[in-house]
């Protein structure tokens, strides 16, 4: 079995997204797809997995050309998709699930689909309730479901677009045991990554792609820096770190108990200083969203206190907090944060403190040119925020951060984004810190809490497992503390 | 805006016109009447004499009044169902003053259109409060509303303000003649209506273009959660908001009751708050395009008589016409957004949400 994409062609407006893609994959393989965000990776998987149609080009599966215009067809010509976000319909059970997309009538064989969810789960080490609701599974067990599924369905391509994204270490030494798993059995295997490490560990080959065409191919084990020079042009080097000096605190929990739906962080104390950066390690949903929540005023602790720069906020409200110069920036950029609709130079008027009633538009766009500039924003004035590209949206709402914030509480600042944009985020981020802000973010990269964090606080369940010292700690240590458990 | 969007909206918009057009042929056609005669007699029945244009612009007041408040609600995101409640608010508020209320009209009328604000605005706030406090969705708390407003609305009239005599569901006893809205010449020019009608365009044009406070609205109306985190405070907007929109509706109802039928009737609200979210809907939430696009509904609305009396037509063909147009316009519209969205689904960078 072999698959081929031969000039692949799709442009959204002015867009080129895929530019002439031509692209071999023998059977067998684990294939790398690597390249920075708006490379063209996903829209090409898209356009190999019947999710949109390709302008012009061809997708070839064991010689025989097919014709994909929807999912449906992909899925019938033996390509599955695993997408970024699994899709998974939360109130179903798992088995519904599963069953959902099965072929043939009206008439489903429960028990036909159950022995077979059983059977893939057995074998490659999934464990899950077939009965519970999917609402329960942690992102790393519904890409579980979604790959038995995809199996079940009869795929014998199988995508994988940033499968590692949110899901625990564990999960992913699982996941990649899988992929090595089948791709051993005769499948094709596809990862989609701009994480060059994960590609390093997993992939046979990998096709490196930059802005909408294909750069080259390599076999691996291939030096890093080739790898890299590929994706972005040119070999990056680490930005400075440079040694914090701490002074004042600006955000203490005194014995603080935070609640929020089934979770409660009891009693908590801590105290981050100025200039300093702790880091948030812990599975999704594991408490540091109410720990961030709490410092931003918008959750209320049940007892204890919040104090900001030394004023006793408990309970003031997020208002309160704002004008205390504390400022949150959650993890869905276009949904707790920006506004769709609305241009850049209208984000800016927002978030600036002037307060005439009249809108001086000449001078709205003349500010935000000069913020365009400053923070190196891909964009016009006139762009609306969801037409920017997620890097692009994180270094908007950057740059609608006022100079004078004094805590920044940050969500995953730079999820989703590549090495280039993340970088870039992390320098402004370290020079707001030199110039005395305190930053607190959860982040579920190991890389970058280990590299920025002065601190680390490791949640587990609710529960503050271990604070470590950034310096002094390996990746595994950390791998193993967000797991649940000390490394021995 | 680009060329590029200006055409768009363009095609948006004389597209799904000129279909409706050609429905509206097909209809007279198969309802035996000459298309072109019906045209012309639309045109004649609507602007033909001064008599006429003083009819549409009767019309074409509480249409466009209304259609400017809910360019406010719909800004802040919200569905004003119950706009024709606040109308009819205005009204009741109006009729209050002028059964009270003694003096010239100089007095008597600010003070009613006063009242008429304040009533329109509370009964919007009521549905406000419903919604920020209350948890109870605008649309099912502002339709509630419509219909206690109307049941109060009935209530005055055959009861504490029942005509003299007889009670009667035809309305309450003609105001005083100082309670009348002024016109002009014989053809009763409703002046002071359109003058205000006017000045509410534009107030309200103003505001969402060139204030914060209507930058503001917008952010609330398209992602509350981020407004707030932007320090907006959300709920503030909403309720002002609506009681915005209840003020002019408000006025549309002072109108209505003063100068169109001089009395508080069952009806006074005259369906024109429901129409005026078709006009909205048509306008694409502009507030530039209200005043053209609510001439042609009271247009074809006013003229639409003339169908009956001439053609023997039915009356309802205007409101058909005017129905196919505005679900042509929006399905142009979704169609439209859909190619946007498929576009921006599909477009790269693929990014977390």
């Amino acid at each position: 079995m072999s698959l081929e994409l031969r000039d692949i062609h799709k442009a959204f407006g002015p867009v080129k997204a895929n530019d002439g893609v031509s692209l071999s994959i023998e059977a067998g393989t684990l294939h790398g797809l690597l390249g920075e965000n708006g490379a063209g990776k996903s829209t090409l998987m898209k356009v190999l997995s019947g999710f949109i149609a390709a302008d012009s080009g061809e997708v070839v599966l064991d010689g025989r050309r097919l014709a994909l215009s929807s999912p449906r067809d992909g899925v019938e010509a033996g390509i599955g998709m695993l997408h970024q976000d699994p899709l998974v319909f939360l109130p179903f059970t798992v088995l519904d699930n599963f069953l959902l997309g099965a072929p043939g009538g009206l008439r489903i064989d429960r028990r036909a689909g159950e022995r077979a969810l059983r059977g893939t789960a057995d074998r490659f080490g999934f464990s899950f309730d077939t009965d519970a609701p999917a609402r329960s599974l942690t992102v790393g067990e519904r890409q579980q479901l979604e790959i038995a599924r995809l199996l079940w369905l009869g795929a014998r391509v199988l995508i994988l677009d940033e499968p590692t994204t949110g899901i625990s270490a564990s999960q992913r030494t699982t996941l990649f045991g899988v992929l090595r798993a089948l791709a051993a059995e005769g499948m094709i295997v596809i990862f989609v990554s701009h994480k060059l490490e994960e590609v390093e560990e997993l992939c046979e080959r990998v096709t490196v792609m930059r802005r909408g065409t294909v750069i080259g191919e390599a076999e691996m084990p291939c030096p890093a820096e080739r790898l890299v020079e590929m994706m972005f042009g040119r070999v990056l080097t680490e930005s400075e770190l440079g040694q914090p000096t701490l002074g004042e605190p600006v955000l203490q929990l005194d014995r603080a108990t935070l609640a929020e739906r089934a979770l409660t962080i009891p009693e908590m104390t801590l105290s981050v200083q100025e200039g300093e950066v702790l880091g948030l390690a812990g599975l999704e949903g594991s408490g540091q969203r109410m720990l961030l929540r709490a410092a931003a005023g918008l959750l209320e602790p049940r007892s204890g206190r919040v104090v900001v720069r030394g004023r006793d906020l408990t309970g003031q409200g997020y208002r309160a907090f704002l004008d205390a110069g504390v400022h949150y920036l959650p993890a869905g950029r276009l949904e707790e944060g920006l506004v769709a609709g609305l241009t850049v130079a209208e984000h800016f008027l927002l978030a600036g403190d002037a307060t005439a009633f009249f809108i001086d538009h000449d001078r709205a766009r003349r500010e935000a040119e000069a913020k365009i500039a400053d923070y190196s924003i891909v964009g016009t004035a006139d762009s609306t925020a969801e037409s920017l590209s997620g890097g692009n949206q994180q270094r908007l709402l950057l740059a609608m951060t006022p100079p004078d914030v004094r805590l920044l509480l940050m969500e995953h600042p730079t999820r989703g984004l590549d090495i280039e944009s993340a970088d870039w985020v992390w320098t402004r981020l370290l020079e707001r810190r030199d110039a005395g802000t305190a930053i607190v973010f959860a982040s579920a990269d190991l890389d970058e809490l280990l590299r920025y964090s002065d601190r680390i606080l490791v949640f587990f369940a609710g529960e503050i497992l271990k604070v470590l010292d950034a310096r002094t700690t390996t990746g595994e240590e950390l791998g193993h503390l967000i797991g649940g458990r000390e490394l021995r | 805006m680009s060329d590029r969007s200006a055409g768009a909206r363009a095609s948006s918009f004389i597209l799904p016109v000129a279909l409706a057009f050609a429905v509206a042929i097909a209809l007279l056609q198969l309802a035996g009447a000459p298309p072109l005669e019906a045209l012309r007699l639309l045109w004649e029945g609507s602007m033909g004499s001064t008599a006429k244009v003083s009819d549409t612009l009767t019309a074409w007041v509480p249409l466009t009044l209304a259609a400017a408040g809910l360019v406010v609600t719909f800004a802040a995101g919200l569905w004003n169902i119950g706009i024709e409640g606040q109308i009819v608010a205005g009204a009741i508020a109006a009729t209050w003053v002028a059964r009270e209320v003694p003096g010239p009209s100089p007095v008597l009328i600010p003070l009613m259109l006063l009242a008429g604000v304040i009533g329109g605005a509370l009964w919007a706030l009521l549905a406000g409060v419903l919604k920020t406090r209350g948890g109870v969705n605008e649309i099912f708390g502002g339709l509630g509303l419509d219909f206690v407003a109307s049941g109060v609305a009935i209530y005055l009239i055959i009861g504490p303000w029942k005509r003299q005599g007889i009670a009667s569901t035809s309305g309450t006893d003609l105001f005083r003649r100082e309670a009348w809205l002024p016109t002009a010449g014989a053809a009763q020019i409703p002046v002071l209506a359109v003058t205000i009608a006017v000045a509410a365009v534009i107030v309200v044009y103003v505001l969402m273009r060139g204030t914060r406070l209507g930058l503001r609205l917008k952010a609330v109306g398209r992602n509350a959660r981020s407004a707030r985190l932007l320090g907006i405070p959300t709920e503030r907007y909403t309720l002002g908001a609506f009681a915005l929109c209840g003020a002019l509706a408000g006025i549309a109802g002072v109108v209505q009751a003063a100068g169109v039928h001089h009395k508080l009737v069952p009806s006074v609200s005259g369906g024109y708050g429901f129409l005026a979210i078709l006009v909205v809907l048509l306008a694409g939430f502009r507030a530039a395009w209200i005043a053209p696009i609510s001439l042609f509904f009271a247009a074809v609305a006013v003229g639409g008589t003339q169908l009956s009396l001439r053609l023997g037509l039915d009356s309802s063909l205007g409101g058909v016409l005017q129905g196919v147009l505005v679900l042509l316009v929006i399905l142009a519209g979704g169609w439209q957004a859909r190619r946007a969205l498929r576009a921006r689904a599909a477009a790269p960078p693929p990014e977390e949400p």
